[in-house]
């Protein structure tokens, strides 16, 4: 797209790239700070500093949990397995829900639409209490309730649970967003499926899907991100340390030692941050390449 | 036209072979199933829970009650907020906040970024993207701290240690000194980038023809944006309005690690989140947390109302044009 826009003006560009810095300084200091105080015993403003207040003071102590605590990449593998379960679910059921509520005639779509969005109100928290009461009938369902490889089922105390819980909370936005994607495919192209015989399944998977990839990715990026950060969920319905996330680790370092080493904190904060970063990029090249290429049939 | 007749045609043809009931019948099949696994979670995760915590509202559940012990109260919870001392500042905390993130950063920044990186090249507008959707990927408890030391008193604090200092201007721990200015900029930069991404990716979904004709029309940059790529945008901008104002209103993670709604930041979710989850006395109050829970919704939803008029919903909620298969 580089071009598609007749930018020519150097100028033009050059003060749309002075204004997004400017705009962006707070963000810029802010991470800057975390990467060097997480180098560092202690900071004054951006200068690491050692304990008597003179210039230095460099540690790599604060990313020691890499090497010392073997705890740290069981945490991350079960982030990643609730992170990319959670993505493909709202990706499936988000995009199958907004081809139906935006191509298909049936009663009860502006009904469900309204009150998906209303359910977004209800706060998560207020929630929690009656999704346990939830998860604990489903437990009770055999096979299904706790009996999976991987995720260990969908009832209480498993990662498949907490990931259908997740799926469920994010389902407004993913059906939102679908819904309007798929309001803007040309409508010739799926009468012209249909009319070849495609069904509707096939019309929906083959021809429309790979015309909204800029609405999955966003919707991916934002699954991938509520999955690998979220706190309070996997924490309150996740009693078994083995089936814990890295974001309940993290929760363990701020109330289990004493006095908080908030270096450290941060280098754990900063080792999350790279799988989602990766997961963007991705995401991102991905996007890249379909406006080099055009849309393509098929996926 | 001829075109959609003879699609009509071939449709007929296709149906002919059923009998009126069940073709209707088989019409509804489709669209139930790729809706089951969204109707079928709503109904489970959502709308069950929903009841239960209704239902909670009209009782005084509590830690001192516990599950067994509780009884009906009917609307005394709510009566208990309409005369509670702290509803009336809380309610104009919770207002000013939502109103002030939602048009400075989470409509407002987001809509500039999404235009202005999606008007650079294209590795350098993604490069920003990527920086704005820090604050989001970041766990809040790093990212509070962050702030925390941006604000913090000398030496520690950045602002104090590299501008205000140079400047003259005395040090202090800025956080107490100007609460809301920091609850707000926290709560923005996360926000922004949820319309960041949404919108960029409406803006690149724009067909390139639309494009190539505004350039052909002389268009300049400010009159494709205005009247090519705005309107374009309405239901991006329904959707992000509503759902941030909802989010804003149920989220308090931010402002409970960053003031625990001391310095005047209480807002009504931290309120509730306080009184049913987290109470310094130890006794949590379910039932009172559950009716101002209830209360919030109702505000959210009034607002939802109120969006979907202005942007005209039913008529972005449109019938499909190919008809019943």
């Amino acid at each position: 797209m580089e071009d598609r826009l007749g930018m020519g003006n150097r100028w033009r560009v050059a003060i749309l790239l002075l204004i997004l810095t400017i705009l962006t300084v707070p963000i810029l200091v802010g991470y800057v700070w975390i990467l060097i105080s997480t180098f560092s015993q202690r900071t004054y403003g951006l200068i690491p500093v050692d304990a008597s207040g003179q210039v230095g003071g460099l540690t790599l102590r604060n990313w020691s949990f890499l090497w010392e605590d073997p705890n740290i990449w069981k945490v991350t593998l079960n982030s990643l397995i609730l992170a990319i379960g959670l993505t493909i679910g709202v990706v499936l059921v988000s995009s199958m829900a907004g081809y139906a509520l935006s191509r298909i005639s049936f009663p009860g779509r502006r009904v469900f639409l309204g009150t998906t969005l209303v359910l977004h109100a209800f706060p998560s928290v207020t929630l929690l209490i009656a999704i346990f009461f939830v998860l604990r009938w489903i437990s009770r369902i055999p096979i299904l309730g706790r009996d999976i490889p991987i995720i260990g089922g969908f009832g209480y105390n498993t990662l498949g649970g907490v990931i259908l819980v997740m799926l469920a909370l994010q389902l407004p936005l993913g059906v939102w967003l679908m819904k309007g994607f798929f309001d803007h495919v040309s409508w010739d192209m799926e009468r012209a499926a249909l009319i070849d015989g495609c069904s509707r399944w096939r019309t929906w998977w083959q021809i429309l899907l790979p015309q909204i990839r800029p609405g999955i990715a966003a919707l991916a990026i934002f699954s991938f991100i509520s999955g690998w950060n979220e706190f309070l969920i996997p924490y309150t319905y996740i009693t078994d340390q083995q089936q814990s996330t890295i974001a309940a680790y993290l929760n363990k370092l701020l109330s289990d030692t004493a006095p908080v080493n908030y270096s450290q904190v941060a280098a754990v904060g900063l080792f999350q941050l790279i799988p989602v970063m990766l997961f963007f990029v991705f995401t991102q090249e991905y996007l890249l390449s379909i406006f080099a290429g055009g849309a393509k049939g098929g996926s | 036209m001829s075109e959609s007749a003879s699609t009509v045609q071939a449709l007929e043809a296709g149906k002919a072979h059923y009998p009126e009931e069940k073709a209707s019948l088989r019409s509804l099949l489709s669209p139930l199933l790729f809706m089951a696994p969204a109707i079928i979670l709503v109904v489970v995760f959502f709308f069950i829970p929903v009841v239960i915590v209704l239902a909670i509202s009209l009782t005084d559940m509590s830690t001192a009650t516990g599950f067994n012990n509780w009884k009906w109260v009917q609307f005394d919870n709510y009566r208990r907020i309409a005369t509670h001392p702290n509803t009336l500042p809380v309610l104009r905390n919770t207002l000013m906040y939502v109103a002030l993130t939602l048009a400075l950063f989470n409509v407002g920044m987001a809509l500039v970024i999404a235009l202005l990186t999606t008007h650079v090249p294209r590795r350098s507008g993604f490069l920003f993207r990527a920086l704005w959707l820090l604050p989001r990927l970041t766990p809040s408890v790093v990212y509070i701290m962050m702030w925390k030391y941006v604000a913090a008193d000398a030496p520690y604090g950045i602002l104090n240690q590299h501008l205000l200092g140079p400047l003259g201007i005395p040090p202090t721990n800025w956080l107490p000194a100007q609460p809301w200015l920091f609850v707000i900029l926290t709560n923005g930069f996360i926000g922004a980038s949820f319309g960041m991404v949404i919108f960029t990716s409406a803006i690149e979904s724009i067909p390139y023809d639309y494009m190539v004709a505004a350039l052909v029309d002389g268009c300049s940059l400010w009159q494709r944006i205005r009247y090519l790529i705005l309107p374009l945008l309405r239901w991006p901008l329904l959707f992000v309005t509503t759902y941030q104002t909802l989010s804003l209103l149920t989220s308090f993670e931010q402002i409970l690690l960053l003031t625990e709604g001391q310095f005047g930041t209480e807002v009504w979710s931290l309120w509730a989140y306080q009184r049913a989850l987290s109470n310094y006395w130890g006794n949590f109050q379910w039932g009172f947390g559950a009716a101002l829970a209830a209360v919030l919704v109702l505000i959210g939803v009034v607002m939802a109302l109120v969006y979907m008029r202005y942007f005209q919903f039913n008529q972005l909620v449109q019938e499909p044009k190919i008809e019943a298969l």
